[in-house]
């Protein structure tokens, strides 16, 4: 790639707003972080294993203003096997909370359907609490684009 | 994965005949009936119980037509430099396909003009009809599964006058066994449910769902039985289709790719006894070629949307995929020899439509001219004359966009257009009269409406960047097919290797040279836009206009993109 940096900051003198407008996959930001944070409050400082639980999102959202995603985990539900919460969060939204599911046995199965915001391209978590104490989390990526010249 | 044997038939080069170069049909009949015969493109290694044939993204096209294949298709990853991303002199050596030879003309740009003046028109649906007819006469009906891979409702002037209805009178006279879709979701919710109520034949669709209530929308399967096997046919429509297309005139649709409903599907459709799997695609080659390997149980997948074409079946894993073409140029087939439940045996091949070899059905001859008929005078009518080859295909343009570029800066007075990139609309050669048929191949839509409006320099460079990440994502399921964005008034560099943000770079104003600058505005123009409201003349008549005020069109070779790979 012979690209000329020089000319592309020339150009994009401002290109902190490609950041805002939301057209960059940089998970590294501060709403990552902020994520992080919600995710070791929310575990109390457990690192989440992958397994059991699946979230289910569209691969590019047809509506950046109102994506649908789904959560499931793998659980009994009964005794020892029991799925307390799970959280939701979009790491590159200025505010990561989308919301957080309380199960109880009377649930029967730990699953949840909703509709989020997502400003810009970005990973949106699950993460189930257990009640053993152990925590699981499952990623998707969520492209937003503008779209409108497919052939 | 492929024998040169199946070529031979096409392969006699037509090299004696280059030198002559005839413009009357008179001539390309006799040059192309040299080289060619009706019984020689129907020859095939029948093979088991059933035979598959495939017709996909006609786009309204019912006469025959010129279409020039494209000399850039990139393939990003896992997918360079295989089929589909193989365009020219590396088609040809990957196929084993003779230089000049018909199937050359047919499937790539390598002389083009003068193997179109020798082989004619590819395409018409009266001689699609006719293959149809004589492969099931040859089968036998109850052994043949006739399969209509969507974008058949939209691309010409008649199909917008009539929306849709021309064609659907058509395909009707061919009884296909089902359909998917993809523009023709841009006739609106309530006119596609009015023809699918009508057609007689099934619109299936796995992945469309009811934005409320999350339910299939459509039958996502057919079952048939044929040559005493049961075969499942299972639909996808164009997975993108609200974020490419205007979302707004189906409001209550969901589509995306949903592999996980698609297993689900092909599970039942195994459960309910089906022996076979056929998966009638408007995914995408690329899409379709990962989906092979995501999906399992699908024996077949006949894909369409990309307007490629492999002159036969590609075997990834156990599933066969094969990609028929755009435009009516070709019939694909595929013969499936099943045992114990189990396919054992194949053979496949994509007929070319070689107008001036295949004898118009008569039946079908008489119903196009009848839905032409009203608007015989219209279409006829001739706005001006090509000194170029006029041809849409191409990852990054080609003439027909650049003089629509052209009439956009010309007639709105913009310093940048915008042409979306599509990859339906014919070709013209060089001295062909340009009719108001031939500007609607190009044009003709339920949202033509022109824009001008001021853009930043960053505005464009997202827009830009994200139509680039649209067609060179790393992952096929991100992509959604389509070419560039047309870009006119304006160059810059591309490099589709490159991550999102980083692969659009030096874009410059073509009149001065200079630098488009972050936070300056320029005034852009552009059209097909998937916003409500858009205010602005219709492309056809803008183009109409200028191509009335040009009389003789003569784009001069001005690269608008430089690409680094």
């Amino acid at each position: 790639m012979k690209l000329d940096r020089r000319q592309v900051l020339g150009l994009t003198a401002g290109a902190a707003v490609f950041a805002v407008a939301g057209v960059r996959v940089t998970p590294a930001t501060a709403a990552a972080e902020d994520a992080a944070k919600r995710i070791m409050e929310f575990t109390g400082g457990k690192q989440p294993a992958s397994g059991k639980i699946t979230l289910k999102t569209p691969e590019i959202a047809e509506n950046g203003n109102t994506v649908p995603i789904s959560v499931s985990v793998e659980s009994a539900m009964s005794g020892d096997d029991m799925v307390q919460s799970v959280m939701i969060l979009a790491e590159g939204n200025p505010n990561p909370d989308v919301a957080t599911f309380h199960f109880t046995e009377l649930s029967g199965e730990a699953s949840a359907t909703t509709r989020m915001r997502l400003a810009k391209t970005q990973n949106v978590v699950a993460i189930a609490k257990m009640k053993d104490g152990s925590v699981y989390s499952d990623t998707r990526q969520v492209k937003v684009t503008i779209g409108g010249c497919g052939g | 994965m492929f024998t040169r044997r199946d070529f031979l038939q096409y392969t006699i080069n037509a090299g004696a005949a280059l030198g002559v170069a005839g413009y009357g049909a008179n001539i390309t009949r006799a040059l192309a009936q040299q080289k060619l015969t009706q019984d020689e493109l129907l020859k095939f290694d029948s093979k088991g119980q059933i035979t598959l044939l495939h017709f996909t993204d006609v786009h309204a096209q019912l006469k025959p037509v010129y279409f020039r294949p494209p000399d850039t298709n990139i393939g990003i990853g896992d997918y360079a430099g295989i089929p589909p991303h193989l365009v020219g002199e590396e088609f040809l050596k990957y196929f084993g396909i003779t230089k000049g030879s018909p199937l050359a003309y047919a499937h790539t740009m390598v002389n083009y003009e003068e193997l179109a003046r020798t082989y004619g028109r590819l395409g018409g649906l009266d001689r699609t009809a006719t293959l149809v007819k004589a492969i099931r006469g040859e089968r036998g009906d109850d052994r043949v599964l006739f399969l209509d891979g969507g974008d058949t409702w939209q691309g010409s002037y008649t199909s917008l006058k009539s929306n849709g209805q021309d064609v659907v009178d058509c395909m009707k006279l061919l009884k296909p066994d089902a359909m998917v879709g993809h523009w023709e979701f841009t006739l609106g919710e309530d006119r596609v449910k009015e023809i699918i109520d009508d057609m007689g034949y099934p619109f299936l669709a796995s992945n469309i769902f009811d934005n409320e209530w999350d339910e299939p929308v459509f039958e996502s399967t057919a079952m048939f039985e044929k040559g005493g096997v049961k075969v499942a046919v299972i639909g996808q429509a164009m997975p993108y289709t609200p974020i490419s297309n205007p979302g707004w005139m189906f409001p209550k649709w969901s589509f995306g790719i949903r592999p996980e409903t698609l297993q689900e599907n092909v599970d039942k459709a195994r459960g309910d006894g089906a022996e076979v799997v056929v998966l009638l695609s408007h995914n995408g080659f690329d899409v379709d070629r990962k989906l092979a390997g995501v999906v399992n149980g699908i024996d077949v997948i006949l894909t369409g949307h990309t307007h490629d074409a492999t002159p036969q079946a590609i075997e990834i894993g156990s599933t066969l995929l094969l990609a028929s073409g755009s435009h009516g140029k070709y019939l694909g087939r595929v013969d499936l020899e099943v045992r114990d439940g189990k396919v054992v045996g194949h053979s496949s091949n994509l007929i070319p439509v070689f107008s001036d070899v295949i004898q118009p059905d008569s039946e079908m001859a008489a119903k196009i001219d009848e839905v032409r008929k009203p608007h015989e005078t219209e279409l006829n009518r001739v706005l001006g004359k090509t000194e170029n080859l006029l041809y849409r295909r191409g990852n990054f343009n080609g003439t027909w966009d650049d003089l629509i570029c052209q009439g956009i800066i010309e007639q709105r007075d913009t310093q940048i257009a915008l042409s979306p990139g599509f990859r339906w609309g014919t070709t013209l050669l060089p001295d062909q009269d340009i009719a108001v048929d031939d500007l609607y191949t190009q044009t003709s839509m339920s949202y033509p409406s022109v824009y001008r409006l001021e853009f930043t320099g960053t505005q464009m460079k997202e827009i830009l960047e994200d139509v680039c990440d649209n067609l060179f994502n790393k992952d096929p399921f991100l992509q959604q097919g389509g070419d560039m964005v047309r870009v006119g008034g304006m160059s810059y560099t591309c490099s589709p290797n490159a991550d999102m943000g980083g692969r659009i770079s030096d874009m410059r104003l073509m009149s001065t040279g200079e630098l488009l600058e972050a936070d300056k505005k320029y005034v852009v123009g552009g059209w097909a836009s998937v916003n409500e409201n858009v205010e602005g003349p219709a492309i056809y008549d803008l183009m109409e206009k200028h191509i009335t005020q040009k009389q003789v069109v003569s784009l001069h070779d001005q690269p608008t993109v430089k690409v680094e790979m």
